[in-house]
C-alpha cells in the first residue's frame, strides 16, 4: 500500500489498482444478496459509502484517544452506530426498499473492508483525507456491485431500474435472479478485471 | 409474538441445506474465501463457527426479548448483538483454554476471527426478523452453523483439485473460486422447492 495522501492517486488507488473486491473478494458478504436488483443496489452501496466515510472520519479525529488495546472494539462500535442511523433514514425515507434489504443493512456492521479500511489508514492519517478515502474505497466497491447488479437485473427481469428495456420476446434468464448468479457474475468480472489489470502491467 | 409455523426438523434442514447461509445469503464470505485454502483450518474454523453460532443465536434471543423489547430499545440491537457476539467469542476462548487445550490449539486462533463473520449477526438479525420462537433460534443456529462448516470442507477439498487445473492465469485465486462457489450455491439450492424455510 502506498502511503501517498494526495486526493487523486487514492481516488484512483482505491477505484481500481488497489480495488477490495478485486484484490481480496472482502466484504461481499453484506452486499451480493442485495444485487438482483440495480435500485437495491443503488441504496445499500450509498450507505455503505456513507458509513465507511464517517467512520473513517472519526475514526482518525479520535485516533489519539482510543486506546490501542481495545481499538477493534471501538471501531466495531463507531460503525454500528453509524449503522444505526443509516438504517434509521431509510426506515423513515425509502420504507419499502429498507424491507426489502431486511438484515442485510445491519449486516454492513461487519463489512470487512470498512474495519481494514479504518485500520489501514484513517490510524495513521488526518481526518478529511480519511473520509475521502473511505469515501472512494465505498465507491469502487460501488462500482463492483452496480455492475453486477445491472449483467442480473437486465438478464434476470430485463429491466434496468424497474423500467422494461429489453423486447418482450427477451426470456427473461430465471437462474440470474437466484443467489448462484451472483457469484457467477462476480467471478467473471474479478477475471475481467485482474486480466486488464495484468495487461497494463500493475502488479496483480 | 407468533412464531412462523416451521417445524423443528425441516427448519434444521432447510438452515443446513437449502437455505444455507454461504449459498443462499453469502454470509460470512471473506473468511470463507481466506481460510478455505487449507483443509484443516477450514475444519477449525467451521467447528469454531458452528459453536459460536449456537450459543449466540440462543443469547440474542434472550437479550433481544426480555431486555431490549421490554425497555423499547429495539434499535440499538447492532450495537447490542455485536456486544453480546464479541463477548461470547471471548467467554468461549477462555473455557475452552481452560477445560481442553488440545482443543484450544485447534480452535483458538479462529475464536477472534469470528467476531467479524457477517454469519453470526446474519443469523441473529434472520431470527429476529423472522420472529423465531427460542427453540427454533436454536435450531436455526445451530443448521445455520452446520451447514457453514460443511460449505467450507467441500470448497476446501474442491479447491485442492482445482488448484492443479489448467485455470487461465487471471482468472486464478479469487475468481475461480467465487465461480466454484456458485456450482456449489447451485447444487444446494436446487432442492429448495422440497424445504421452503420463509
Amino acid at each position: 500500500m502506498s502511503s501517498a495522501a494526495a486526493p487523486g492517486p487514492i481516488l484512483r488507488e482505491n477505484l481500481w489498482t488497489n480495488n477490495p473486491i478485486f484484490m481480496q473478494v472482502l466484504g461481499i458478504c453484506s452486499a451480493l444478496a442485495v444485487t438482483n436488483l440495480l435500485v437495491n443496489t443503488v441504496i445499500m452501496t450509498i450507505a455503505v459509502v456513507a458509513v465507511m466515510g464517517m467512520t473513517n472520519l472519526t475514526v482518525a479525529i479520535m485516533k489519539s484517544l482510543i486506546p490501542r488495546k481495545v481499538r477493534m472494539m471501538v471501531q466495531t462500535l463507531i460503525i454500528a452506530s453509524y449503522v444505526i442511523v443509516v438504517d434509521i433514514i431509510l426506515r423513515a425515507y425509502v420504507p419499502d426498499i429498507s424491507r426489502e434489504l431486511g438484515p442485510y443493512v445491519g449486516l454492513i456492521i461487519t463489512n470487512c473492508i470498512i474495519m481494514g479500511r479504518a485500520e489501514a489508514f484513517a490510524q495513521s492519517n488526518r481526518p478529511l483525507i480519511s473520509m475521502w478515502d473511505g469515501m472512494t474505497s465505498g465507491m469502487g466497491y460501488m462500482g463492483v456491485l452496480l455492475s453486477i447488479a445491472l449483467i442480473r437485473e437486465l438478464l434476470g427481469f430485463g429491466s434496468l431500474f424497474g423500467y422494461q428495456v429489453m423486447p418482450a420476446a427477451f426470456e427473461p434468464w430465471i437462474i440470474m435472479v437466484m443467489p448462484p448468479s451472483a457469484f457467477f457474475v462476480l467471478g467473471i468480472i474479478i477475471w475481467i478485471g485482474k486480466a486488464i489489470m495484468e495487461r497494463e502491467g500493475a502488479p496483480a | 409474538m407468533n412464531p412462523p409455523d416451521i417445524t423443528l426438523v425441516p427448519l434444521l434442514f432447510a438452515s443446513i441445506f437449502t437455505s444455507n447461509i454461504l449459498l443462499a445469503n453469502f454470509l460470512g464470505m471473506c473468511s470463507f474465501i481466506s481460510i478455505s485454502k487449507d483443509m484443516q483450518s477450514s475444519n477449525g474454523l467451521g467447528m469454531a463457527v458452528t459453536l459460536v453460532l449456537f450459543l449466540t443465536s440462543g443469547l440474542n434471543w434472550i437479550v433481544y426479548h426480555m431486555v431490549l423489547v421490554p425497555l423499547g430499545l429495539v434499535y440499538l440491537r447492532y450495537i447490542i448483538f455485536i456486544i453480546v457476539i464479541a463477548s461470547m467469542v471471548q467467554i468461549t476462548e477462555m473455557v475452552i483454554d481452560r477445560v481442553s487445550p488440545k482443543l484450544y490449539i485447534t480452535l483458538g486462533i479462529f475464536l477472534p476471527l469470528i467476531t467479524v463473520n457477517c454469519a453470526i449477526l446474519g443469523v441473529s438479525l434472520f431470527m429476529e426478523i423472522r420472529e423465531y420462537s427460542f427453540t427454533q433460534s436454536l435450531v436455526y443456529g445451530l443448521g445455520s452453523g452446520l451447514g457453514w462448516w460443511l460449505a467450507i470442507m467441500l470448497l476446501s477439498a474442491i479447491r485442492k483439485k482445482v488448484e492443479k487445473g489448467p485455470v487461465p492465469a487471471a482468472l486464478k485465486g479469487p475468481g475461480i473460486t467465487v465461480i466454484t462457489i456458485g456450482f456449489m450455491a447451485m447444487a444446494f439450492i436446487g432442492f429448495g422447492g422440497m424445504l421452503p424455510v420463509q
